[in-house]
């Protein structure tokens, strides 16, 4: 019983990434391997002032005195960083129309629900001018500009708002944090910067989308998001759609500040390719993503749909220093094939009163391998500080493995810390239950992770919520059908 | 419309369906009685189509005049072969709606037709939701989720009077109700009736069978239909129990 199971797992999740990788890219490189040089000729390709050319100098001085870590429960070939080109601004080779585009992509497209417009955009066809998104832009980048909010790349924050990006950067994650975080800091080729005034609610959601010249972030982006006291804003990175990309090493930076009473809410949907059935090739994502809570009442919360990359190491984590702040990471990590997800949080508890809520679902499928690793501290001045964590993993064949690592640090007696964990399977009852009601087995197994992985997906914003649950199904699916 | 003939199936290499054979007509409502472990679940099971731990050894099993043994659980399913189960499974997080949706559309598309409108959909909802008399919340929660067993049972019937199947096979429906939801149940499957579709009835008790009137009881005893005869067989069995049976088994 348990082969044919198997077997039938086996088809459903043996899915091969929808697409492959565009060539032909034109390159404004800068030379291979990293040397002081190389950083010399990044910073002045982006025309950066003397201080942060420094900055990028001593981040770099670190990362050489650094070791790549090797504590999670991830295993790829060593990284040889000297053979990395740090900086390319690819010239994007317009297509004429849809029809050129990879069918098997316009399938995925589809299958999301993505518009006709946006499948131009993500695919990199020319876009009329007279279309309707570049209007939409224009009324967006207007309704910012009149609540004051500051929306950009990062690299004119730096040229427009040297302050702020002096002020706040590198204040939560400091180039000394890990061995990634030197790493970006000294090469960072570029990524978003926002602002949120005193006492503004940001009308709208936030998307990198929106953002001029969005689409050629590089590999090592570098995200600030400031929001002042009282304001609010919810931020959504990446898309549902596949995220094509040459590079293999990711390391990106996000930062978040929240003073007193303001709040930040940061959605992502991370969807780089995985790699093939066989395990080759394929993303790997290193990021540092933090957020500081540094004024009263303030509140961060991370929520992420990761379903793409090889290799994933990813802690969003909150610094909860202001009293009565509070801290949410709501998490979905799929793994199929031979992906290797290590990701979880960090709540650090310092204010009084404090509170933090982890949800971590994990599904592994394939020979993949997803491990939760979390850490979650109460510090002696953090009194009557709450911490939940649940974290569940659901198991697709017995090929793949879940593991979930919780560190606790209690220091202090009125604070409590509670945490949960399951490990589940879809059970051949389910299945059949659901087959034995028409539905294919891809959608068997698409409603049951949807169901599943509920709790987070309906923290995500509507749309996003809607094409992160095609996303799952899709993920998932295999040679069935 | 069901037409099994000399059915064989073993469970880890263990007979326990040995040489079953049944017909089934448009029209018809069977009754499947006999006592705990004789095969019941398991002959429904194999009719949906379930493998794993089900080996059919021998025989067929036509349906619509088609042999369908190497038919798939959900084709069968959208040709018109419901089964109601005896222990209905927990999908958490997925709420009948979605559920029923998804379904309904999925048999659509097998048949060419296009997606349920929002309107019908919500319609078609309304009218099963009052013939099995479940609160319309109840729709909104997860599939079977904490669900009393009534509340089960009745979940069943909805999802049969919303997906309108040819052949309905009814595992063990009665058991865990009490006898007003016994009624409200039988109602349901008396209403969804008509001279185009069949129903198997399986039961241990007579009791449902006050209710839903057979045409014909079968007795499986030991994985064979050691008798079978009018609704008064029911009855019979009622008095009397299945010890009588061994002699003919
Ligand atoms: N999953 C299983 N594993 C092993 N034996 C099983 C399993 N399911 C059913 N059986 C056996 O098959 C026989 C018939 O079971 P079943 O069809 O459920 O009977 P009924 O529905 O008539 O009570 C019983 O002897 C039971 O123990
Ligand atoms: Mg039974």
């Amino acid at each position: 019983m348990a082969n044919d199971e198997n077997v039938l797992i086996d088809n459903v999740t043996r899915g091969e990434y929808k697409y492959g990788f565009y060539t032909d890219i034109e390159m404004d490189t800068a030379p291979v391997g990293l040397s002081e040089d190389t950083i010399r000729f990044i910073s002045a390709k982006k025309s950066e002032p003397q201080w942060l050319l420094d900055f990028r100098l001593k981040a770099y001085q670190h990362w050489l005195t650094l070791e790549e870590p090797d504590w999670a429960h991830l295993h790829h070939p060593p990284i040889k960083y000297q053979e990395i080109i740090y900086f390319a601004a690819p010239k994007k080779k317009e297509l004429a129309s849809l029809d050129e585009v990879d069918p098997d992509l316009l399938e995925t497209f589809n299958k999301l629900g993505i518009s006709l417009e946006e499948q131009k955009r993500l695919s990199g066809v020319a876009v009329d001018a007279v279309i309707d998104s570049v209007s939409v832009k224009t009324t967006f980048t207007k309704t910012l500009q009149k609540h004051g909010i500051i929306f950009s790349s990062f690299s004119e924050a730096v040229q427009n708002h040297p302050d702020l990006i002096k002020k706040y950067m590198a204040s939560v994650v400091p180039y000394t944090d890990n061995y990634f975080a030197a790493l970006n800091s000294a090469v960072f080729s570029d990524g978003s910067f926002c602002y949120i005034p005193k006492g503004v609610r940001c009308p709208v959601e936030l998307s990198t989308y929106f953002r001029i010249n969005a689409a050629n972030t590089g590999q090592f982006e570098r995200t600030l998001i400031v929001a002042d006291e009282g304001s609010y804003v919810s931020y959504l990175e990446g898309c549902t759609a596949p995220m094509r990309d040459e590079n293999q090493l990711h390391a990106a930076i996000v930062e978040i500040i929240a003073l007193k009473d303001a709040e930040v809410k940061y959605s992502t949907v991370q969807n780089w390719y995985p790699g093939n059935s066989e395990g080759k090739g394929g993303v790997y994502n290193f990021v540092t993503k933090r957020g500081m809570c540094r004024g009263a009442n303030s509140k961060i919360s991370w929520t992420q749909v990761e379903t793409g990359s090889a290799i994933t190491w990813k802690y969003p984590s909150c610094i909860l220093m202001g009293d009565n702040s509070v801290g949410e990471f709501y998490s979905v990590a799929v793994t199929n094939n031979y992906q290797q997800a290590d990701t979880g949080s960090k709540m650090i508890h310092l204010g009084k009163n404090t509170k933090s809520t982890i949800i971590s679902k994990g599904i592994s499928a394939g020979h993949s391998n997803n491990s939760y690793r979390g850490l979650v501290r109460m510090s002696r001045r953090a009194e009557n500080s709450r911490n939940f964590s649940q974290c569940d993993s659901l198991l697709l064949g017995d090929k793949c493995g879940a593991h979930t690592y919780p560190y606790i640090h209690n220091e202090n007696k009125s604070s409590i810390i509670e945490h949960e964990a399951t490990t589940s399977k879809i059970s051949e009852d389910q299945l059949f239950y659901c087959l034995q009601r028409g539905i294919s087995e891809e959608n068997a197994i698409g409603l049951i992770v949807n169901g599943y992985a509920k709790e987070v997906l309906k923290k995500l914003p509507m749309e996003f919520a809607v094409e992160a649950q095609k996303l799952l199904t899709i993920s998932l699916e295999g040679s069935v059908g | 419309m069901l037409s099994i003939k000399n059915l064989h199936v073993s469970i880890e290499g263990k007979e326990i369906i040995k040489g079953l054979n049944l017909e089934v007509h448009p029209g018809e409502v069977h009754a499947i009685m006999g006592p705990n472990g004789t095969g019941k679940s398991t002959l429904a099971a194999v009719i949906a189509g379930r493998e794993g731990i089900y080996e059919v050894t021998e025989g067929e099993i036509f349906y619509k005049g088609k042999d369908i043994s190497e038919m798939a659980i959900e084709d069968r399913a959208r040709e018109g072969i419901f089964l109601g189960f005896q222990y209905p499974v927990e999908i958490p997080g997925v709420s009948i709606t979605n559920f029923m949706r998804t379904a309904i559309n999925e048999i659509r598309q097998y048949k060419g037709l296009e997606q349920i409108s929002a309107a019908n959909f919500l319609k078609d909802m309304e009218e099963a939701k009052k013939l099995v008399g479940i609160q319309s919340k109840l729709t909104n929660r997860s599939v079977n989720e904490g669900f009393s067993g009534g509340e089960k049972k009745k979940n069943e019937i909805f999802q049969m009077a919303m997906l309108k199947p040819d052949l309905a096979i009814l595992d063990e429906t009665d058991s865990g109700l009490d006898i007003d939801a016994l009624k409200v149940v039988a109602n349901g499957v008396n209403a969804l009736k008509t001279d185009q579709n069949a129903t198997i009835v399986i039961t241990h008790y007579q009791r449902l069978l006050d209710y839903i009137i057979p045409d014909f009881v079968h007795v499986l005893y030991n994985g064979r239909i050691v008798k079978s005869g009018g609704k008064e067989l029911a009855l019979e069995l009622e008095s009397k129990g299945y010890d009588w049976l061994k002699a003919e088994a």
